[in-house]
């Protein structure tokens, strides 16, 4: 009796892990504003606090296109796209803002490997894009110039 | 809200969507100060922004305080004109807008 009530519980517990491995818990992420990332005062912990690893592989199959010079920080226009295949969330980074994350775009169901806004940049510095496809990270970066800074403006 | 704070352009061509939008937002980082007082501005930016197709999301975004003032935002996806697009934001007062067009 006691072996059944012992087997019952350890596999009520295994349902419970693997609901949290499976991704299950994702979507509460999702819906609380990610504080931890966007906080984070360096490119590593904005990048571990956004997608969970720092490591990326360089692709040439992302495109950032952004001014190479931008004379107003408060509005750098940065578009991104990919050819990389069922891309699954574009994050962008500029590598010497204060808290260099600046947004993460998770794409759904139909969507294209296309984003495309404006940002803020405190000085001159790379911005990096990030897309996840096929559960892997792709980085890329382009230097742009920036003549007036746009925080604290 | 009494005005609307959502501008959507959604253009269909050759299978594809592309959604453009202005919101109208101060986006204001929390690290400014006030010329004449010389107190912080308190932060007041947009969190998240969430778009669905037809009521099937197809975008979530995850903004930070270093997305430009009068945000502009432009993506797209797999659709047809007819359909609907929905644009929703939250900002980290509360405060949302939402806005429902037709793809053109």
């Amino acid at each position: 009796m006691q072996r059944r009530h012992f087997l019952k519980n350890t596999m009520a517990t295994g349902a419970v892990a693997l609901a949290a491995t499976s991704g299950l818990l994702v979507p509460l992420k999702v819906l609380a504003w990610n504080k931890e990332a966007f906080n984070a005062k360096d490119v590593q912990g904005a990048m571990k606090g956004s997608i969970g690893t720092e490591l990326t592989t360089a692709s040439d199959k992302i495109t950032i296109k952004a001014p190479d010079i931008a004379e107003n920080g408060a509005v750098v226009p940065v578009t991104i796209s990919s050819t990389l295949s069922d891309v699954k969330s574009i994050t962008i980074i500029s590598e010497k803002n204060g808290t260099p994350l600046i947004a993460k775009f998770n794409l759904k169901g139909k969507a294209e490997a296309f984003v495309s806004t404006r940002i803020k940049m405190g000085k001159t510095s790379n911005v990096i894009a990030i897309c996840e496809s096929g559960g892997k990270f792709y980085s890329a970066r382009k230097e742009v110039k920036v003549t007036i800074g746009g925080c604290g403006g | 809200m009494a005005k609307k704070s959502i501008k959507i352009r959604a253009k269909a061509k050759n299978g594809v969507v592309t959604v453009k939008a202005l919101i109208s937002h101060k986006m204001e980082t929390g690290l400014r100060k006030d010329k004449k007082t010389g107190k912080v501005i308190p932060a007041h930016f947009i969190e998240a922004v969430d778009c669905d197709h037809n009521g099937t999301p197809v975008l979530n975004a995850e903004w930070g305080v270093a997305i430009s003032k009068n945000p502009y935002l432009s993506f797209k996806f797999a659709g047809a004109s007819g359909d609907t697009v929905k644009l929703t934001w939250k900002d980290n007062t509360g405060k949302s807008d939402t806005l429902e067009t037709k793809v053109k």
